[in-house]
């Protein structure tokens, strides 16, 4: 089997037993359901609360440079400390997480393969109790690295000159408008549908049952029977840019595909534009 | 110092079925004394629906009751 392009990216539930004890490494729960933590907890987790803490809370955007260095500091992770994150749903939001860390360029920052699901599935410990973190300093390197965020203007890009792979990885429900959102989730959308010229290629046939991500040849041949290929960049979306997040992960980290941008305006911006171009093909 | 209290996901079980037209996954397991239960949509793969109870059933049942009340609400535009 052919190892991923980035492994370093990615550690098991053993590695997490292993190091958990380790003073520079931090643990970050992040879930769908932030009363998720709560419900019990890898020891020594702390959690981030992705309605809150990981987006400007003011005008629609991801957390500002300032709110990110506070974020930091609080959780006691310093430019050097290795991030571990995890979460529910196979960890969408974890991966959210990890985009915009990586958007503010922090070194060493990785996932949890198979998220809270396999932890849980596993039997391994769990606690209630919330750790006393002590603050640590951090320091903001340089400009974000906008290089893996695409914008509207981009998208509209990719759909009108085909400059660009569009992945949109929502079910096929939300792809062809049969349904707005998940359901249990707001719809936040006038019109259901896809951005013209997308690709349905939902963010969950990536993983095995147990929540851990499928072999790279798997992935490889999952991506490539689309079209979505390594010598064109590509542009992932959902509805609000935590699932497609996932998918970027993979396509840049698993695949090793070089350029992949993450469109966290996703359906909720795009489906509510006035005369934005539909399509709602079935799959 | 108060030392933690370690609990550990028992007798984890998942499983699909059907519910009012929608394919969903059914997780349920005992932590502390308690069953908790986990329901989500196959095709979303998101969480729907959580319940507790002093039983895997109880905790089940109360899952599954959100579940519906959350499909329920869920529209469904026809195709065009």
């Amino acid at each position: 089997m052919s190892p991923y392009a980035h492994p370093e990216l990615l550690v098991d539930t053993a590695w997490v037993v292993a190091h958990r004890g380790d003073p520079n490494v931090r643990l970050v729960e992040v879930d769908v359901d932030t009363d998720g933590y709560e419900q019990g907890h890898i020891p020594g987790a702390i959690a981030w609360n992705w309605t809150t803490q990981l987006c400007d809370t003011l005008q629609r955007d991801i957390v500002p440079p300032g709110d990110f260095r506070r974020l930091m500091e609080e959780a006691g992770i310093a430019n050097d400390t290795t991030v571990i994150l995890y979460g529910d749903n196979n960890n969408w939001f974890a991966a959210w997480a990890l985009w915009q860390m990586k958007i503010y360029d922090h070194g060493d920052v990785r996932l949890m393969n198979g998220g809270r699901r396999k932890w849980l599935e596993e039997g391994r410990e769990l606690t209630m109790d919330v750790p006393q973190i002590a603050r640590a300093s951090y320091t903001m390197h340089g400009e974000p690295d906008l290089s893996i965020r695409a914008f509207l203007d981009d998208a509209q890009a990719a759909s009108t000159q085909r400059n660009a792979a569009l992945v949109d990885v929502r079910s096929p429900d939300e792809f062809t408008g049969r349904i707005m959102a998940p359901p249990g989730l707001p719809e936040t959308c006038q019109r259901g549908g896809h951005v013209p010229g997308a690709r349905n290629i939902p963010w969950g046939k990536v993983c095995n049952e147990d929540g851990t991500f499928k072999s790279v040849d798997e992935l490889r041949a999952l991506y490539e029977g689309e079209g979505v290929t390594p010598d064109r960049p590509a542009i992932a979306y959902c509805r609000i840019g935590e699932r497609s997040s996932h998918t970027w992960f993979v396509l840049k980290y698993l695949l090793g595909y070089p350029d992949v941008r993450n469109y966290d305006g996703s359906w909720t911006e795009w489906g509510n534009l006035v005369r934005a171009p539909i399509e709602r093909a079935a799959v | 110092m108060q030392s933690e209290r370690i609990l550990r996901a028992e007798d984890y079980r998942r499983r699909r079925e059907r519910l009012d037209g929608w394919d969903i996954g059914i997780a349920s397991y005992k932590l502390g004394g308690r069953y908790c239960c986990e329901v989500e949509t196959i095709g979303e793969g998101a969480r729907l629906a959580r319940g507790e109870g002093a039983t895997r059933d109880e905790a089940e049942a109360k899952a599954l009751n959100k579940a519906r009340e959350m499909l329920a609400r869920t529209r469904v535009y026809p195709a065009r």
